[in-house]
């Protein structure tokens, strides 16, 4: 049960390979075994988001998963969303607005709000606040965040608020 | 052409063309941290790095019978198991007091524990190994056998006779105690129509930064140099104390601060398990990195606001305010914080109460004693909620008991905004606020007179919503007189250096520091500004103690104020450099010279003369063809204190809008307004995101954030879950509004604006919840205002 598991993953599109201890969790694995230190630990009890990745599409908080679980899974991180281009629309809107403050929550933050805008492309201001509910920010007091989220939501869809 | 010139000669250094003061534009290097590549302490490795995790105690209170470690030493990948006396070879304990809080005491502090703990989670053993979760498991085989001591948990107990005292060599448990009386405060009260009285009660609440605490330690045996790696808000204050208490100099410790996961004051202390990591690295001669998990956050994160203070208003029936009293008392934990004590909260109180208002009568004593829980210090807007919440709490108190509407007892009450210079009925001295223009524009952009309106039409359909008000002073740019003073090495005046590269690019080096704020901004707008150079081509560097000049980094609301000025008059002195080296090359003068856009161009036609980069060029190339005599200096530097006043106090108001659900007891945050003054505004969007920041920390103190200790002394909602805190269901969007009055300390003129919006949410909050409960005859002065504490007002459990 101690002894180290074999695990074949695909992380932002590359092939992992890795030998984990069961109790491994993937937010730990993500940062100390692959060094992909943009997923970030602020409660390792699933409240914070700050550790929030996709696993096959969903996003998931990596402190309360398993590296174990993750075999055969594909696995997406903010480092892997950004090279990709796939929120560069987002992070000009984080980035115009000042959303971000020690930028601490802000890789999670952007993992659930580009969860939002790809379940519910014209959320309103409710709706955003409801999808972040689980992102804590103690910088910021979440407005700028809600705005820049809009701001994305209204542009993606080719109109203006 | 003539009078064009002369225009332009009159402008100041920030008002010159181009100039990025006042304007919105992005933080520089935001993309590192939304790209999940910036560098927090807990993302560093270094070769040959150990992972020190602390055993800590369960008992609040207890003697250590003894340690036994020898299982734990033998588990995989442990290296050492230290207890506090085999640590105490390389560091010495503390004592956190101030020499100008007079009578303030505490008890020598330890890295870890030594023969007895003091509060649950207080380290009692070190475990360091190759990983932390080697050294998590080999903690778990530490035996500690506690003979467990009375635990002093009740603050309105701890001075009792009865009560043991917590540390004998100190007497007593009473930490500190301030008395003040100004005026005739039992005459005023004699005089007045009416006198209210009121206990307010605040919760102990913490700071939760995200990422919490973590440092890594390398000492480097062979250069006898120690590194730290710690998200600190004053690299050099560590640097002194880490020195000091491992007894070596100064220039054998470098402290690195890069990216900081939030701090809000929580990263401006010295704490017992930082300092063991740093003697840890020393002993055990190798790197040694800590991070805090989310338990011992809230187990050894300074806690905040455990507060009990009695308040009594006496008022005339046509408004005016004749005196305040306060009677306040805190408990701080079993020590004083080290080195800034755990004082200067209550002391903040006595300072601030009353603070807005005309009358000079008031009569304040504050108690600070010790306790079995875990410390308190300063955390963001140190004392001013405590004592914005009892002030505008009397206020409304008072107004109600004579039927005046609460803005308007605030209009005949509030200091004059052109009675300055003047001072409050504390001594403190206030150079310029604007009360009353603040008050006017919260009442313009709220529609004052409309809510009140929606409000009296929803209650007949039972609908309860309140609004609150609230005035506050802020205390911003400290000079020495907050703890230089009292003899503590945290500097007050900060240093700026800037030069220009062999391209012409500026790099600007400063000794405040970043932590989400927007210093690098700051600094790299002021320094565009005067230069005349594009912020794209102005890097700043900050956060490390070898490579910035020396100064107290950023906390108190002071990077703008002070640090910005240091910016501003380092940049001044380059661009006459520039201008001087300039004006030999073009043969011309420095008066006929400007630079606009990274170019030197002529003051009078705009004409460009030569582009900075060449400038550069041939300053460090070819100083061979520079006329005889010109030695070029492309680089300056320059420091800054306020000396005229101790602190540079800023005003604001704040309002609240909130419905209250009499049946739950539940409180749904509507909107919230605020009006502050700051003096010159840098950068709009920043000052306003700090505010908003600011204002939804203090709405979690209103409403949700409480360390709830039981009677042995146990914190029993140490966890995320359990600790509420503002998430973004539950906030309201935020106005925000200014006037602007800069100080004349600085030719800059800005003051502080972080922990404005903290000091007054609460109050606003607590004021809109009692006028909510108006019809209901109960009010409410105590916070979190938790949906228990309203129904229990109500009657209703």
């Amino acid at each position: 049960m101690t002894d180290a598991v074999a695990v074949a993953l695909s992380v932002n599109g590359e092939l992992v390979e890795a030998n984990v201890l069961p109790r491994l969790n993937l937010a730990d694995f993500l940062r100390e075994h692959l060094k992909l230190t943009g997923t970030h630990v602020g409660c390792e009890h699933g409240v914070c988001g700050a550790c929030t990745v996709r696993v096959n599409g969903d996003i998931v908080r990596s402190c309360l998963m398993l590296a174990v679980q993750t075999h055969n899974a594909a696995i997406e991180t903010i480092e892997g969303v950004s090279d990709s281009g796939e929120i560069a629309d987002l992070q000009s809107a984080f980035r115009e607005r000042n959303a971000l403050q020690c930028g601490f929550c802000t890789p999670g933050m952007l993992m659930a709000a580009q969860d939002l805008l790809k379940q519910s492309p014209c959320p309103d201001r409710e709706q955003i606040r409801e999808h972040l509910s689980g992102n804590y920010c103690r910088c910021t007091g979440y407005q700028a965040i809600v705005d820049a989220i809009e701001s994305t939501a209204w542009t993606r869809a080719g109109r203006r608020p | 052409m003539t009078s064009e010139r002369s225009n332009l000669q009159t402008l100041s250094a920030l008002d010159r063309p181009n100039s990025y003061i006042g304007k919105t534009v992005p933080r520089p290097n935001l993309d590192r941290l939304m790209q999940g590549r910036g560098l927090y302490v807990s993302d560093i490795e270094l070769p040959r790095m150990a992972h020190a995790v602390f055993l800590r105690s369960p008992h609040a209170h207890a003697r250590i019978v003894g340690i036994e470690t020898s299982a734990a030493k033998q588990m995989p990948g442990v290296i050492a198991v230290v207890s506090g006396s085999e640590l105490s070879t390389v560091i010495t304990p503390w004592v956190g007091v101030l020499s100008h809080l007079k009578g303030l005491k505490s008890a020598p502090q330890n890295a870890i524990a030594i023969d007895r703990v003091c509060w649950q989670g207080e380290a009692v053993a070190a475990v360091v190994a190759a990983s932390r979760a080697q050294a998590e498991d080999a903690a778990e085989h530490v035996l500690v056998k506690y003979e467990e001591l009375h635990a002093v948990t009740d603050m309105r107990a701890a001075l009792d006779p009865a009560t043991p005292v917590i540390h004998a060599s100190l007497g007593d448990n009473l930490a500190f105690e301030r008395i003040h009386d100004a005026g005739a405060v039992d005459q005023a009260f004699a005089e007045s129509d009416e006198v209210v009285e009121a206990e307010f009660v605040f919760g102990r609440h913490t700071g939760v930064t995200l990422e919490p605490r973590a440092v890594v330690a390398d000492w480097n045996a062979a250069e006898a140099r120690l590194t730290i790696y710690q998200g600190t808000q004053a690299p050099h204050m560590v640097q002194n104390i880490a020195a000091l208490h491992l007894g070596l100099k100064e220039s054998q410790v470098r402290v690195v601060c890069k990216d900081v996961g939030g701090s809000f004051g929580i990263k401006v202390h010295i704490y017992a398990d930082e300092m063991a990591t740093y003697a840890l690295s020393k002993l055990l001669r190798r790197p040694v990195k800590f991070v805090a998990d989310r338990v011992e956050s809230f187990n050894t994160d300074i806690h905040a606001r455990d507060h009990r203070c009695k308040g009594k208003i006496g008022v005339k029936r046509d408004g005016t305010i004749m005196a305040f009293e306060i009677d306040d008392l805190t408990g701080i934990g079993p020590y004083s914080m080290y080195p800034r004590t755990s004082a200067i909260e209550a002391n903040q109180v006595v300072n601030l109460v009353g603070g807005p208002y005309v009358t000079g009568n008031y009569r304040a004593r504050a108690r600070v004693v010790f306790q079995n829980k875990n410390v308190m210090c300063q955390y963001r807007a140190v004392g001013h909620p405590i004592a914005c919440s009892v002030t505008e709490g009397l206020v409304d108190l008072a107004a109600m008991k004579i039927a005046m509407d609460p803005v308007e007892i605030r209009r005949r009450n509030l200091i004059a905004d052109d009675a300055y210079p003047c001072a409050s009925p504390s001594g403190l001295r206030f150079e310029q606020l604007s009360h009353h223009a603040a008050l006017a524009k919260l009442v313009q952009m709220m529609d004052y007179d409309a809510l009140r309106a929606e409000q009296a039409a929803l209650r007949v359909s039972n609908i309860h919503r309140g609004i609150g008000i609230a005035s506050f002073i802020e205390v911003t740019n400290p000079s020495a007189a907050f703890y230089g003073v009292g003899g503590a090495k945290i500097s007050s005046q900060d240093g700026v250096a800037v030069r220009v590269d062999a391209q012409g690019s500026v790099i600007c080096q400063t000794s405040i520091t970043e932590q989400g704020q927007g210093s690098e901004s700051l600094t790299a707008q002021i320094v565009g500004s005067v230069l005349g150079v594009s912020m794209d081509r102005v890097r700043v560097i900050l956060g490390d103690t070898d490579n910035t000049p020396y100064g107290g980094g950023t906390w108190a609301s002071r990077g703008a104020g002070i640090g910005g000025e240091a910016a501003l008059q380092a940049a001044k002195t380059l661009r006459k450099n520039i201008l001087d080296v300039a004006a030999a090359v073009l043969q011309s003068t420095p008066s006929e010279l400007d630079i606009v856009n990274n170019v030197v161009v002529n003051v009078g036609d705009g004409e460009p003369r030569i582009d900075l980069s060449e400038l550069a060029r041939i300053v460090y190339f070819r100083p061979d063809t520079l006329p005889p005599g010109i030695q070029p200096e492309l680089m300056a530097t320059r420091h800054f204190v306020p000396r005229e006043y101790p602190f540079a106090f800023t005003n604001g108001i704040q309002a609240s809008w909130l419905e209250l659900d009499p049946d739950t007891g539940f409180v749904k945050l509507l909107k919230h307004w605020v009006v502050e003054d700051c003096g010159t505004i840098i950068n709009p969007q920043l000052v306003d995101e700090q505010i908003r920041g600011g204002v939804v920390q203090g709405l979690g103190a209103a409403l949700f954030e409480k360390c709830v200790y039981d009677e042995r002394g146990q914190l029993t909602n140490a966890n995320m879950a359990d600790y509420l805190v503002p998430m973004s269901g539950e906030m309201p969007d935020i106005d925000v509004g200014h006037v602007v009055t800069p100080t004349l300390e600085s030719e800059l003129g800005a003051k502080g604006a972080g922990e404005a919006g903290t000091a007054g949410a609460a109050a606003a909050v607590t004021n809109a919840v009692n006028d909510a409960l108006r019809p209901f005859g109960a009010i409410i002065t105590e916070i979190p205002l938790t949906p228990q504490v309203i129904l229990t007002a109500l009657g209703r459990i």
